[in-house]
């Protein structure tokens, strides 16, 4: 038993908390196998919760950056939409081609980024209220831009919307005996690349470390000879950045521009971050810990969508209750590793 | 001079002024006020000015509440328009039963707000327990309620839209006759009128600073941060309900997922406006609810110009950003130096010469 819990106490805060989420996602994928029977056993059901998500994956990525780094940024739904409108409008109204269409999502997110990086880490604003005056700016543009919603019809774009990336060995058969594919988008694989480069970042790279440190603890931080004011300002920049890609992704999933896009995927994505096991106050966090984050979101809104609760509350709700759980988890289990720690 | 501008009523009046002052010089017909007839027959004042300070109310009685729960908890209540929607729908569901077309009203309204007062608080007080007991950061505590908050409001009436076609129930946001100032006006003064009162007469306001500013140091002489912090939101939450009541009384009937849309970021602008740190500490309750009272300014302004409902947060966020920027220390320190440098050198030629 003392050496349970011995291990307990080594265990640094970012591990137990990626624990406890791989844990629950686990435990939560099993539960829907067994009581909803033969859907979550199927592959592309899983992969159809990556193709729908990998937006926010992405997403999730930047602001678990940002918060471990002990900042915020509400911009990044507001950012996607910004981006879907502004790669729709030049790709169907001026004709333009698919790469350039790329480089303006990532322009876009890095504009973002060097404006609020720049009144966060050396104006020293809160980081909360100028991503919500980011997140006004970026949907009232959206609207400038264009106001109303279309699908874009440009003949390369739709091709590289269309295009599925099969899994081999994924594949089942259908009712009619016939094999179907298992796919993935090409955003899953994006976010998967973004999701293994963010995690080296963190884990082995000196910017990553000091993202952590500053998180932590300022002072320290300042003491140890990190540059926290250029430390804040490049999370914001990667941020927003990632946000940038992320609105790209996401405007190929859905192939349209409209000002409602990615409404509320802001507090989705605070939301994994936080299942995950980043926390708000800084210097915990981890980007397998955000990935997970984001599968068990979307898991439990399977979940309830496939249990015939399709009433739109329930969505809100579970999700809610969901994000009540873990936070109080969190908060206990801290608590109680703090006095494990002070005996 | 100096004392001026470093009071911190200043950024909020200056602002104000400015406002009025673009609007006078663009087009004084802004400060035009006509005195009308409604579509019941009663005298009323309409204009812009009336405008601002009709609207501007729900606005400036949620900045009362946020402003505590900021000085208090260093945090901000992000839920509010999601809990607006929660009591809403429970007076509208008390006042119409399962009938959603009532002839009659089956309670009467005051009892129907105490309801809805009773649940807006107990909301308020769970966002408390998770801020104070549980000490998870505020903006995420209410995160689940936000999230939650317009699903449980369509839950609680069944997600059918009731109306109430008592003309009684329209007085609260609207006119009483023979008033021509629109009621919210002075449901708002009433707010303004008790917190004032109770700051006054109570050590709430010193409480709620001592907390903000070193919760540690206020435990050791005798505070309860734990209960002030789950004070302020149960306040809050009180604040919600009559902002609620106005809402609702407005429509005489409720959107779920449209009404008091984005209101908790412009109560939270309201409180930055007023100069009050976001951080917590301490706090100006006058300064925010004239910054409420700018931020609908500027919302009527943009109005005006025919600027699109959608449109108008980009320009918000503008004027935001720009006063923010102004407000800080950092910006501030670097224009004093700046200006000092200019005035130290004229200085040193002079003393050349």
């Amino acid at each position: 038993m003392s050496k349970i819990s011995n291990k307990f106490k080594d265990m640094t805060d970012t591990n137990l908390l990626l624990t406890i989420t791989v844990v629950v996602f686990f435990l939560m994928y099993i539960g829907a196998i067994v009581f909803q029977g033969k859907g979550f056993l199927k592959p592309q059901t899983f992969f159809n919760i990556l193709n729908t998500n990998a937006a926010l994956i992405i997403l999730s990525c930047g602001m678990s950056l940002v918060m471990i780094t002990g900042g915020i940024d509400i911009s990044v739904g507001g950012v996607t939409a910004l981006v879907s409108m502004c790669c729709a409008v030049y790709l169907d109204f001026k004709g333009g081609n698919v790469a350039v269409s790329m480089l303006i999502a990532i322009l876009i997110g890095l504009a973002y980024g060097v404006v609020q990086g720049f009144l966060v880490a050396y104006l020293d604003i809160q980081p909360f209220i100028v991503s919500l005056a980011g997140m006004f700016f970026a949907r009232g543009m959206t609207t400038i831009v264009n106001t109303n919603p279309f699908n874009v019809a440009n003949e390369k774009f739709v091709a590289l919307k269309e295009t599925r990336i099969i899994v081999p060995g994924m594949g089942t058969v259908n009712k009619l005996g016939k094999y179907v594919d298992a796919y993935v988008e090409i955003g899953v694989i994006v976010a998967l690349i973004i999701v293994i480069l963010m995690f080296c970042l963190l884990r082995w790279t000196k910017l990553g470390r000091s993202f952590y440190a500053v998180g932590g603890n300022k002072q320290s931080a300042l003491m140890l000879g990190i540059n926290v004011k250029k430390t804040k300002f490049l999370s914001h920049i990667l941020c927003s950045l990632l946000a940038g890609i992320g609105g790209y992704v996401y405007f190929l999933h859905v192939g349209s521009g409209a000002v409602t896009h990615a409404q509320g995927a802001e507090m989705n994505a605070i939301a994994s971050s936080i299942i995950g096991g980043t926390m708000l106050t800084g210097g915990v966090g981890n980007i397998i810990g955000t990935f997970f984050g984001v599968l068990s979101l979307s898991t439990i809104q399977n979940i309830v969508a496939s249990a015939g609760l399709d009433q739109a509350w329930w969505t809100g709700i579970t999700i809610a209750a969901m994000l009540c759980i873990f936070l109080v988890v969190q908060s206990v289990v801290m608590a109680r590793k703090k006095r494990a720690i002070k005996k | 001079m100096s004392k001026i501008f470093k009071n911190q009523i200043f950024i909020p009046v200056a602002a104000l002024l400015l406002l009025m002052l673009f609007n006078l010089v663009i087009d004084p017909s802004f400060f035009k006020i006509s005195m009308g007839v409604n579509s019941a027959g009663n005298p009323v004042l309409s204009g812009y000015l009336i405008t601002i300070i009709n609207n501007g109310s729900e606005l400036a009685i949620l900045a009362i509440g946020m402003t505590l729960v900021t000085a208090a908890s260093g945090g901000q209540d992000i839920s509010v328009g999601a809990a607006i929607a929660i009591a809403g729908s429970t007076m509208l569901r008390v006042l119409c039963g399962t009938n959603t077309r009532p002839d009659t009203l089956r309670t009467p309204i005051f009892v129907a707000f105490i309801v809805g007062c009773l649940v807006a608080m107990a909301f308020g007080a769970f966002n408390g327990v998770l801020v104070s007991i549980f000490k998870i950061q505020p903006m995420v505590a209410t995160l689940i309620l936000y999230t939650a908050g317009r699903s449980i409001a369509a839950w609680i009436n069944n997600n059918e839209l009731p109306i109430i076609s008592d003309p009684k129930f329209g007085y609260y946001g609207g006119f009483i006759p023979g008033i021509p100032i629109p009621t919210p006006f002075f449901i708002a003064m009433g707010c303004v009128v008790i917190i004032a009162l109770v700051l006054k007469f109570t050590n709430l306001g010193l409480y709620t600073q001592a907390v903000g500013i070193n919760e540690s140091s206020s435990r050791l002489n005798g505070i309860n941060p734990v209960f002030i912090k789950w004070l302020t939101f149960v306040i809050l939450g009180a604040c919600v309900a009559v902002a609620a009541l106005i809402k609702v009384s407005r429509l005489s009937s409720i959107n779920y997922s449209v009404i008091a849309k984005d209101i908790e970021m412009d109560a939270i602008l309201a409180v930055a406006l007023g100069g009050n740190a976001l951080s917590g500490g301490k706090f100006n309750m006058a300064a925010s609810i004239i910054g409420a009272f700018v931020i609908q300014t500027l919302t009527t302004t943009l109005f005006k110009y025919n600027v699109p409902s959608d449109a108008l947060p980009a320009y918000k966020a503008i004027v935001v950003i720009a006063l923010v920027v102004f407000s800080a220390p950092t910006f501030r320190d670097a224009v004093s130096k700046f200006v000092k440098n200019i005035k130290g050198g004229k200085s040193k030629e002079v003393a050349h010469v």
